[in-house]
């Protein structure tokens, strides 16, 4: 086979695994918006805040350590202990659980009805608080995460491959940790599926997704839906944390993903879950194989636009996304 | 309106009555949060703490004390503006904001208002050039002397040959990213090497098509122009696809602690250009550790000392700090102006001697400031990371920059800056 | 007591259509144009004009542009960082191919560039709606901050790709670059911020606005009744981004003098003018100049407090700082969300009935 198609294939692949991390991000945004129609600003900087957690647990440090020394001129640094992986995560899925609720009790409650775009606005505002409020618990600077992930290209895979092409091929590269994402991934979809497909409280969900008033006047409590779709919402950005911290340390970009949700979201419909699934694939697929075939001929790092691009082409035709609700207009 | 003028009453209060102390005053315009800010506090603190050491352990420069303001950025153009108006009235001497962006804007305006702008290894480039840019300092060396050190290197380890080689530039796709393009353009004519060029946009998560590319292409050498969480991922990736790390090379702005840690083992190797000492084995720390930590008087957390951008602070104030001094040798008067600052520096010399007297043997070159020349003598070394010592350790000696290169396109640019602004050249 | 039609006799139609209709709501504005024209440009220094007035009167005109995209027309716009790029990068090619011109003519070309970029990424607004328009305006965010960094001849072909304003004057007082005097940028952007809202005022009372707000309310139904969705929208598009283009031709000749267009003009610029528009409330003049206010002193408030008053780290101050505005934002729409201009509103209201609330 000629290289340049293998070299096609891999890009191709690797989009699809980009495209998997991708997903993982706007999932959190979909669970949200289908349930209470709130557009989740600060899905990214909850993925931050879930990942920091996370680290700070892992490595026993004394929450708001700073503000304390700096009110008290303590020097308060860390708790005698280290806690291991899996007990770690469940912590950190506490505490964003307790995030749910609180974000429910003082928030939400109390924006029932505005209009999207107030909630909206509610989000980044929420945003704003949690990018202070993170640094402030754990402190701004780099941590390395720490999970037992493996990271780098599988050798098997490039063993196993290396004789398809010419001698200017090696193999095809894939990452090791981009195949453990799309595992979570698929389990993570699966698990939801389930979940809303055969348990009360999914079917409860489900009905509130449907339609707020009926699912009220059937006796769904509504505020505890709120927290079950919040605490969702904030595991999937602690899977997402992980992933995408794994590559580049936990750090304040790690909140600027969900930039690159947001295409995904567009193109696959911000109401359903398979939508930011195959969203994000076509949009990982689409914009590396752009930068791989284009990239060069206009000066290269087209993939932030081409991705906006790609996601209104397809909205052009389709106002819904490809997955979401139709739009039925009435007046 | 009125909720606005009711606000601005209350603003005015809080922002009155600028001091006229008899101190002087070193604004830091540093950026503790936000994207840069791993990179951000470590230079901060290096600063700050220079600044606390002379004044705890000599009383000040020349008897009188210093006093650093710091304003928080956030690597933010605007919010650079307002600590620059804020902090101007305090009788500022001299400003370094780390960033590129604040940087340009600031030229002209500290320009005009006398003040002089100290940019080490960053900035405008083309600033060094004093008969255009009367206010502004680039000592010891630039992006261009930069990119030619790395290159420099390179001949090193190839036997002055780089014919036929293929060299890819991974970017920062910002002013920042782009000021060693066209150097390296030249170098590659004068050498006959390939250069690819390989932007990342900003903030550079997600780098997999760049580095599948060089996997592709098989680059012999990447040099690296980050910031940021782009280095971080860049060495991680490097590493996933096997790219020998010892033909990667980063400009001094991709060689912190920070950007290598979080890839652990994998980063061992990596080379970065620097022009400053690397580690804390310099007899001046000794006297950091004496009579700035053991009083609690570090700056920021503490926990920077000897870090690659924290040295690069502390050279910076050292810098600094002898510029005043000689200022206050010139103006015959402890109190300087900014004014009087600028001229210190234009006519400050380094020597070895006087970096040994100051406990920093070698931490830099020795050098002197011309009015034709402000970016000092543009040499600088190659660092090496040590994953498992978690240390950067010198390759090879300070040498120079190839300067028959850099000269006519710094004379070029700013002489274009010169014709666009109306401005007359200087020192003749 | 003051603040009352009562006795306030209207004995025309142009009367009673004013835009200020109660006469001690005329008087008040007449009496902030007097300061803002007769007294501020006298006391003003440096730090007033460019750490508050000057980046508050520009971030209004955007906010004012957007307002009437987002507040009046209902388009909910994230492309307002890129739209501003156009307006600075059109204002730099103008001002340094035809020196001989005067800047406030570019500046007004600018907004008129920005306006044509405006409506051919507006387009797509005639399929697409809701928050998916929002996410697809990002698309002209990414691509238009992409193309400035990517052509060279936008930036003149420089080393890094920084534009720099170079001098020019008005009346022979230089207005752009370094040696302006605080009093000549301020008086420059406000003679734009008086205009753009008295225009902007007076395009939202007449039939445009109301074919906006038709829109806006319902496209379908006002479809129905006549109005013209095509020309709506893309008239919004059109006017909108031309005063946006104007303020990013401010903020980047008068305010900041440089920019990097990634840095200046990114994401976070559309998303700050966004949360002005909101905070201040949408469909509101005066709400665009209360969100500017809010979005830009805030800030250099919490920090006058936090490092300047209190004397605290600069770091942990501006981690407060985000707590504190995200808190105040969350709290301001709990409590109002029609924003501050709703807020304004009702204090009129109350006004208008005290002392004798019944």
């Amino acid at each position: 086979m000629p290289d340049q198609f293998l070299y096609a294939v891999e890009v191709i692949i690797n989009g699809l695994m980009a495209g998997v991390l991708y997903a993982l991000v706007a999932l959190g945004f979909v669970l949200i918006f289908k349930a209470s129609g709130i557009f989740n600003y600060a899905q990214g900087v909850m993925a931050l805040f879930a990942a920091m957690t996370l680290v700070g647990i892992q490595k026993g440090q004394i929450p708001f350590a700073k503000l304390i020394n700096t009110v008290m001129g303590t020097e308060l640094e860390h708790f005698p202990w280290t806690v291991p992986v899996i007990p770690a995560i469940i912590l950190a899925f506490g505490v964003m659980i307790l995030f749910a609720i609180i974000v429910e009790k003082y928030i939400l409650k109390h924006l029932v009805n505005q209009p999207e775009i107030i909630l909206f606005m509610a989000t980044i505002g929420l945003a704003y608080f949690m990018e202070g409020f993170g640094d402030i618990m754990w402190g701004p600077e780099i941590k390395k995460l720490d999970v037992g992930l493996p990271q780098g290209g599988s050798f098997w895979i490039e063993d196993m491959t290396i004789g398809l092409g010419g001698e200017n091929f090696y193999g095809f590269f894939i990452d090791k940790l981009d195949m453990v994402a799309t595992v979570v991934a698929i389990l993570l979809v699966a698990a939801l599926t389930i979940f809303s497909q055969y348990s009360k409280q999914g079917r409860a969900l489900r009905a509130v997704a449907d339609d707020h008033q009926a699912a009220l006047s059937v006796g769904i409590s509504l505020r505890f839906i709120w927290v079950l779709v919040w605490s969702i919402a904030g595991f999937v950005a602690l899977v997402a944390g992980i992933m995408w911290g794994a590559k580049s340390g936990v750090q304040f970009s790690l909140s600027l993903i969900a930039l690159k949700a947001l295409p995904v979201l567009m193109l696959g419909g911000f109401t359903s879950i398979p939508g930011a699934i195959v969203g994000g694939l076509i949009i990982g697929v689409g914009e590396k194989l752009f930068e791989f075939s284009i990239g060069p001929l206009v000066g290269g790092a087209t993939e932030n636009w081409f991705a906006y691009v790609l996601a209104l082409i397809f909205l052009v035709f389709r106002p819904q996304g490809l997955f979401g609700e139709k739009i039925i207009e009435r007046v | 309106m009125k909720f606005r003028l009711t606000k601005l009453a209350v603003l005015a209060f809080l922002t009155a009555a600028p001091a006229m102390a008899s101190e002087l005053v070193f604004p830091s315009l540093s950026y503790r949060t936000g994207p840069y800010a791993a990179g951000g506090i470590p230079y901060a603190d290096g600063y700050a703490d220079y600044f606390t050491l002379l004044n705890e352990r000599d009383g000040g420069i020349g008897g009188v004390k210093t006093k650093i303001i710091e304003c928080e950025t956030g690597y933010n153009t605007e919010k650079g503006v307002e600590c620059y108006e804020a902090t101007k009235g305090e009788g500022a001497l001299v400003y370094n904001p780390l960033s590129t962006g604040i940087t340009y804007q600031l030229i002209p305006k500290v320009t005009a208002d006398g003040i002089p702008l100290y940019t080490p290894g960053y900035g405008r480039t083309s600033a060094a050039n004093g008969k255009v840019f009367s206010n502004v300092f680039n000592f010891p060396a630039n992006y261009w002397n930069a990119a030619s050190l790395a290159v420099n290197h390179l001949l090193d380890i190839n036997g002055d040959d780089l014919q036929g080689k293929k060299v890819a530039l991974l970017y920062h796709n910002s002013a920042y990213g782009k000021e060693p393009i066209r150097t390296l353009e030249e170098l590659a004519k004068k050498h006959g090497f390939d250069l690819t060029l390989l932007p990342v946009d900003h903030p550079g998560q997600e780098q997999k098509s760049q580095w599948l590319q060089i996997r592709r292409e098989r680059p012999d050498y990447v040099l690296m122009w980050g910031w940021g969480v782009m280095n971080q991922v860049a060495i991680q990736e490097a590493a996933n696809i096997r790219f020998p790390m010892e033909n990667f090379i980063g400009v001094w702005w991709s060689g912190g602690e920070p950007d290598v840690l979080p890839a652990g083992d994998a980063a061992n190797g990596y080379k970065a250009v620097t022009f400053q000492g690397v580690g804390s084995e310099y007899p001046v720390f000794e006297d950091v550790q004496e009579y700035v930590v053991d009083k609690g008087l570090a700056a920021g957390a503490g926990d920077n000392i000897g870090t690659a951008l924290y040295n690069r602070g502390f050279y910076a104030a050292m810098l600094m700090a002898e510029s005043a001094r000689n200022a206050q040798d010139i103006a015959g008067n402890v109190e300087i102006t900014p004014a009087n600052m600028r001229d210190g520096m234009e006519a400050l010399t380094i020597t070895e001697v006087r970096m040994t007297e100051l406990g920093m043997p070698n931490f830099g070159p020795a050098f002197s400031v011309t009015c034709e020349n402000h970016g000092g003598p543009g040499t600088g070394a190659i660092q090496q990371w040590d994953a498992s010592a978690q240390t950067w350790s010198l390759i090879s000696d300070f040498g120079p920059s190839d300067m028959e290169i850099i000269q006519p396109l710094i004379d070029a640019d700013s002489n274009a800056y010169a014709a666009e602004n109306n401005i007359e050249l200087r020192c003749n | 007591m003051f603040y009352r039609e009562a006795g306030d006799f209207k004995t025309s139609y142009e009367d009673d259509s004013q835009t200020f209709p109660i006469k001690f709501d005329r008087l008040r504005y007449y009496a902030v144009l007097a300061v803002a024209f007769g007294i501020i440009p006298f006391i003003i220094n440096d730090y007033w004009a460019n750490a508050v007035f000057v980046p508050l009167m520009i971030y209004t005109i955007a906010a004012i542009g957007l307002n009437i995209l987002t507040g009046y027309c209902g388009q909910v716009s994230l492309g307002t960082g890129g739209f501003m790029a156009v307006g600075a990068y059109a204002s730099y090619k103008l001002m340094t191919s035809f020196p001989d011109v005067s800047i406030l003519i570019h500046i007004l070309l600018a907004g008129a560039v920005t306006a044509v970029v405006g409506v051919l990424f507006g387009l797509p607004s005639l399929r697409i709606k809701g928050f998916y328009l929002a996410v697809a305006t990002l698309a002209a965010q990414f691509f238009l901050v992409w193309l400035f960094n990517k052509v060279p001849w936008f930036y003149n072909y420089s080393a890094s790709g920084q534009i720099t304003a170079p001098e020019r004057t008005v009346l022979s007082i230089p207005v752009t670059g370094a040696n302006t005097d605080a009093w000549a940028k301020y008086m420059v952007v406000l003679l734009f911020v008086t205009g753009c809202a008295w225009l902007a005022r007076n395009l939202t009372r007449g039939s445009l606005g109301r074919s906006w707000m038709a829109i806006r309310d319902m496209d379908i139904a006002a479809e129905i009744i006549g109005v013209n969705p095509l020309k709506a929208k893309l008239s919004a598009f059109a006017i909108s981004s031309f005063f946006i283009g104007v303020s990013g031709a401010l903020f980047f000749s008068v305010y900041l003098g440089a920019a990097e267009v990634g840095e200046a003009f990114g994401i976070q610029k559309s998303f700050l003018i966004l949360f002005m528009v909101i905070i201040g409330g949408l469909g509101s003049i005066f709400g665009s100049f209360a969100g500017a206010a809010f979005m830009v002193l805030m800030p250099v408030l919490m920090k006058n407090i936090f490092v300047g008053a209190l004397g605290w780290p600069t770091d942990l101050a501006a981690h407060l700082e985000f707590m504190v505005i995200g808190g105040l934002i969350i709290v301001f729409l709990i409590l109002e969300p029609h924003g501050l201009a709703q807020l304004w509103r009702i204090a009129k209201e109350k006004l208008r009935l005290w002392p004798f609330p019944h």
